[in-house]
């Protein structure tokens, strides 16, 4: 079509400017792609292994979530009979003398115990994290794939380990490990207190091992090519936002997931062969354990030395993905870019020294915790200048509003409403009240789970044109985000009353305790919306692969006019990205609105007498 | 059945969604597509707005709506002395929040609105201003730091442990899977010593016998005996656990901490109200003789309509929250705070589980009238 009539003006600046490496005479880049197995199932190239993360991640999504619709139920509608989930549960639905069936209480904790692992890791990390440093760094940094995708295919195929080894463990007839995400023992080394610390606790714990294998081959191969493979011209200081995200998320995904390796490899020390890490003093199922000396606070430590930075690892690349599309459909550079990564950088340092504001009430010296609240509470300034330059960014500018833009909005108010509650429960003395109760419940939900959704979602639709050169349906789009806002909100905002009414979490049932028990009305009005905000979830499912195939073609490279390289690539971007030279890189990426310029892009030279700007 | 025809509606719903979704993609090919953003600008514009506002009083509306059912408002005053600089602090934090997240979400929506995009705007071309950067750099940091000095203060204290030689009671409270075991000191005052090792049927706490403070002691297993503790007198808990990790939580005394085998933790607060003063806030009276708190004054067991109303039945509870097995939802306690005098007479009533369990018996050291010796 007219892309072959009249040759590209990207392409003429590309070959112009471009930088040739001479990819093409080595005929390497179509050696991958020589069959259906190399190309699909054991594909080397960044773009396709990004999309298996995509879809992994899409499916790990549909099971969470389903898990938390059948946990609502029961907390919702405890005196309704789930005796129709019979049929899939098996033994884990109790029908009791009337016929009333409901969830049995240990598969209860194990719902919600592998609710949070899948999606925190499954999900939040390798279904966000995973997918878009992999599309987006060859292609934002001007290279023909990772450094190594070798290792790159192998971080895709242990990530896909982890994955059939927890879900394996859902079917163990003692059930699956059920001690809650964070794992502490000592209820997670021992089965006596627990039927999932048994093979379920075993299989959790070697997946997760796998996963971090998949993290660390990734995150070395999301640093080596930032730092070595940008192109001609591309300086740290040029690069756009997305891939300053992903690059610090993986050095803090590097220097944090061994941390959580120890902590496991102690666990397993403590379940197989004895050891007291993390055990002491411990009489239980009749029996005076001889295991002395050890600190079940000690795992905590190392956990959390992980889990902290885990959540910024969730967030960041969310923070870059919204920060890259509100900038491209308001049609604006991004309001302060060098402030967005000065605080990049400090939230990521910050991470790493918070981490016992988890622990304020686990029986550490209160002295210590101290350092942990002032620290804790300095991580609010970088956030909140984030927070004002996403809304300065929209200020002045010619909003498109489309699903990725509004996801982009969305994504700032859910950081807004639970980046605040963390400024509650930082502070020690009101997390005194706080902790585990519903208040954190709400407060890590909005922040880390609603907004790295929202900025999951609008990355998957502003991106992907370039995924499958398709776009995804608009319509739709728009009711999945609107439908999600609200049902999101529904959900969670009214937690925070739960748990300053100190309802705590964790609880199967409410109706033991008199102070807890008011909140009937509340449980089923959230459940209800979580089942409604499933089945908006579904229906993004059925518009992301309906479009793969069948959605409206992209007829234009750059259909949202944006100034990085990824939409100077043919539209069926092959192996290598681009098809001749590389492109070379002659100004920052975010020229919008410049002179009275729509757009310039970043392979567009400075005119005559244009200063840069930063 | 139903089953199936819920099934059935929800697929049907969905085939109409997805059909509207190809529908309105045609009618976006025949009308052209600048067109059709520009009408989406607009209709996402106003529906920002309208969610903003809807979002804004929903806030607003929902928190007043749940006042008297959240800890700290309405009958609800804590019943404790640090409580109520806790829930002060809460306050304060959540005035400045507040103002931020109004202000923060009236811009973001306002902005989304007013610059959607339109035929003939232009966006402007603004970079950055480092004046306003740090301006919105120093302010939140002068109001953290207010909040930190604030609340570090008030930390410091309410985690202090008591003051050599200062008054006050020590109880102790052990976890286990799934119950609260109590003990309280006894004449002496002290509690005696322990070792888990000597755990066993009789010997729950696994007290050491050998230590004559243990013998006046008084254990409390049952989960139904009502544990009672003296107004305005300080008490230390020391919070320990047998098994896996609990969590020792009055919630209306904002107390909260965990129990951890081998480790040993406590918390230190001074009841400020009995329950019957506590009480007589939840069923209090307005000037024309109705019910401050009407949902007080439904009957506590709902078949039994002429039984005490809601706030005569109150209780404080003590419950668990740190997960600890499948019946972590269930580890309740009832708490009294009754006067100095109620107290000690009841105190006075308790016997030593020593003399009710273990004395004569072979588990007793002392044990002289021949027979093993449980020291050997
Ligand atoms: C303004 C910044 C923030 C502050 C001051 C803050 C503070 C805290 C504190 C003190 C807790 C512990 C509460 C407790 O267990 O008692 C907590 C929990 C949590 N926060 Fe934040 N937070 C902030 C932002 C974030 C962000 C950006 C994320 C994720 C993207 C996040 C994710 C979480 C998670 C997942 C938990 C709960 C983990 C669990 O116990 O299961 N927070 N936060
Ligand atoms: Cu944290
Ligand atoms: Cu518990």
């Amino acid at each position: 079509m007219a892309e072959i009539a009249i040759k590209h003006k990207d392409d003429v600046l590309i070959e112009e400017l471009g930088y040739d490496d001479h990819f093409h005479d080595h005929h390497h880049g179509d050696k991958y792609q020589s069959n259906f197995i190399t190309h699909y199932i054991f594909s080397q190239d960044h773009k396709v292994i990004g999309k298996q993360f995509l879809i992994t991640g899409i499916f790990w999504g549909i099971i969470g979530a389903a898990m938390s619709v059948i946990f609502r139920l029961q907390l919702g509608f405890p005196e309704d009979s789930i005796a129709w989930l019979q049929p899939f549960l098996g033994k884990w639905i109790t029908i009791n003398s009337e016929g009333i069936g409901s969830l049995n209480a240990d598969f209860y904790y194990a719902l919600v115990t592998m609710h949070g692992t899948i999606l925190v890791f499954f999900v939040l990390t390798a279904g966000l994290s995973g997918t878009f440093s992999n599309i987006l760094i060859p292609l934002q940094c001007g290279a023909r794939d990772m450094a190594s995708p070798l290792l790159n295919m192998f971080s895709y195929w242990f990530f896909f380990l982890a994955g059939a080894v927890m879900f394996a463990s859902l079917f163990l007839s003692t059930g699956p490990f059920s001690g809650g995400w964070t794992a502490y023992p000592p209820l997670s080394i021992l089965p006596q207190a627990s039927s999932g610390s048994g093979a379920g606790m075993t299989l959790w714990a070697l997946s997760l091992v796998f996963f971090v294998v998949s993290v660390l081959l990734g995150g070395i191969n999301y640093i080596t090519t930032v730092l070595n493979l940008r192109t001609k011209g591309m300086g740290m200081w040029r690069l756009p936002l997305t891939i300053w995200a992903f690059f610090i998320t993986a050095i803090i995904a590097l220097l944090s997931f061994p941390v959580l390796v120890s902590a496991f490899l102690l666990t397993i020390c403590d379940r197989e062969l004895g050891t007291s890490f993390f055990l002491s003093d411990i009489y239980i199922a009749g029996e005076a354990l001889e295991r002395v000396g050890g600190s079940p606070i000690l795992f905590q430590h190392l956990f959390w030395f992980l889990g902290h930075p885990e959540v910024y690892i969730i967030i960041l690349p969310a923070m870059g993905i919204v920060s890259e599309v509100l900038s491209v459909h308001s049609r604006k550079p991004i309001f302060g870019y060098k402030a967005m990564v000065f605080s990049i950088l400090a939230i990521a340092f910050l991470s790493f020294i918070v981490w016992a504001h988890h622990m304020f009430m686990s029986g550490v010296n209160p002295f210590i915790s101290n350092f942990f609240v002032v620290f804790t509470l300095i991580i609010a300034v970088p956030s909140a200048v984030k927070v004002f330059n996403w809304i300065t960014t929209l200020y002045g500018g010619n909003i498109r509003f489309n699903s990725a833009s509004l996801f982009g909005i969305g994504f700032v108010s859910m950081f807004i409403s639970g980046g605040l509650t963390g400024i509650f429960l930082g502070n020690s003395a009101i997390d005194i009240q706080m902790h585990d109760t519903y208040f954190v419940v709400a407060h890590f939900h909005i922040v880390m789970g609603i907004a790295a959704f929202f900025g999951m979602f609008a990355g998957i639709y502003h991106w992907f044109p370039k995924m499958y050169g398709r776009f995804m349906n608009e319509t739709l789009g728009k009711l999945h985000f609107w439908g999600t806002l609200v049902s999101a909100y529904a959900i969670f905002w009214p937690m925070h009353y739960m748990g300053i009414a100190g309802v705590p979490r964790r609880y199967y049932s409410f109706e033991t305790f008199d102070a807890f028990s008011h909140f009937d009305d509340l449980n089923k009005f959230i459940t209800i919306f979580a089942i409604l905000s499933f089945a908006l979830q579904l229906l993004f499912v059925v518009n992301f692969f309906y479009s793969i195939w069948k959605g409206k073609k992209m007829t234009t490279r750059n259909p949202w006019g944006a100034n990085t390289l990824e939409w100077t690539t043919p539209i069926n971007t092959g192996h290598g990205n681009w098809p001749g030279k590389i492109p070379t890189v002659q100004r920052w990426a975010y020229d919008y609105g410049k002179d009275g310029i729509e757009f310039t892009t970043q392979i567009t030279p400075l005119r005559e007498g244009e200063e840069e700007v930063h | 059945m139903t089953g199936l025809i819920i099934v059935l509606c929800v697929l049907m719903i969905g085939v109409i969604i997805v059909q509207v979704g190809r529908v309105s993609e045609l009618a976006g090919r025949i009308r052209g597509n600048e067109e059709i953003q520009r009408d989406n600008n607009n209709m996402n514009g106003i529906i920002s707005l309208v969610f903003m506002v809807v979002f804004l009083i929903s806030t607003i509306v929902s928190a007043w709506y749940y006042k008297n059912s959240m800890l700290g408002y309405g009958p609800h005053e804590s019943a404790s002395l640090h409580g109520s600089t806790l829930d002060y602090i809460f306050n304060v934090t959540l005035f400045f929040t507040a103002i931020v997240f109004f202000i923060t979400h009236i811009a973001l929506f306002w902005f989304a609105y007013k610059y959607r995009g339109q035929k003939g705007r232009k966006a402007i071309f603004l970079s950055h201003d480092n004046r306003l950067e740090l301006i919105w750099t120093i302010i939140p940091a002068v109001v953290m730091t207010f909040l930190v000095v604030g609340g570090l203060d008030a930390w410091n204290e309410v985690m202090a442990d008591v003051g050599e030689g200062e008054e006050h009671i020590e109880i102790e409270a052990t976890g286990m899977q799934f119950a609260w075991m109590m003990r309280y000191p006894g004449e002496d005052g002290l509690l005696g010593r322990k070792d888990y090792t000597l755990i066993n049927s009789t010997n729950p706490l696994g007290m050491d016998w050998t230590d004559t403070k243990n013998h006046d002691d008084w254990v409390s297993t049952a989960a139904g005996e009502i544990l009672k503790l003296p107004v305005g007198k300080k008490v230390r808990v020391r919070i320990t656990s047998r098994d896996v990790l609990h969590n020792f939580d009055l919630p209306h005394f904002r107390v909260k901490m965990d129990a951890v085998p081998g480790l040993p933790t406590y918390f230190v607060f001074t009841p400020s109200m009995t329950t019957e003063e506590y009480r007589q806030n939840l069923g209090a009276l307005k000037k024309n003789g109705e019910p401050k708190y009407p949902e007080w004054w439904e009957p506590s067991d709902p078949d039994e309509p002429d039984g005490p109303k809601r706030w005569e039945a109150f209780m404080f509870e003590l419950a668990c929250a740190e997960l600890c097995g499948n019946g972590h939802y269930s580890m309740r306690r009832v708490v009294d705070i009754v006067s100095q005098e109620e107290f000690d007479m009841w105190a006075a009533g308790l016997q030593g589980y020593y003399d009710t369990t273990i004395k004569g018996t072979e588990e007793d050291p002392f044990n002289t009238s021949g027979g093993l010796s449980g020291l050997n």
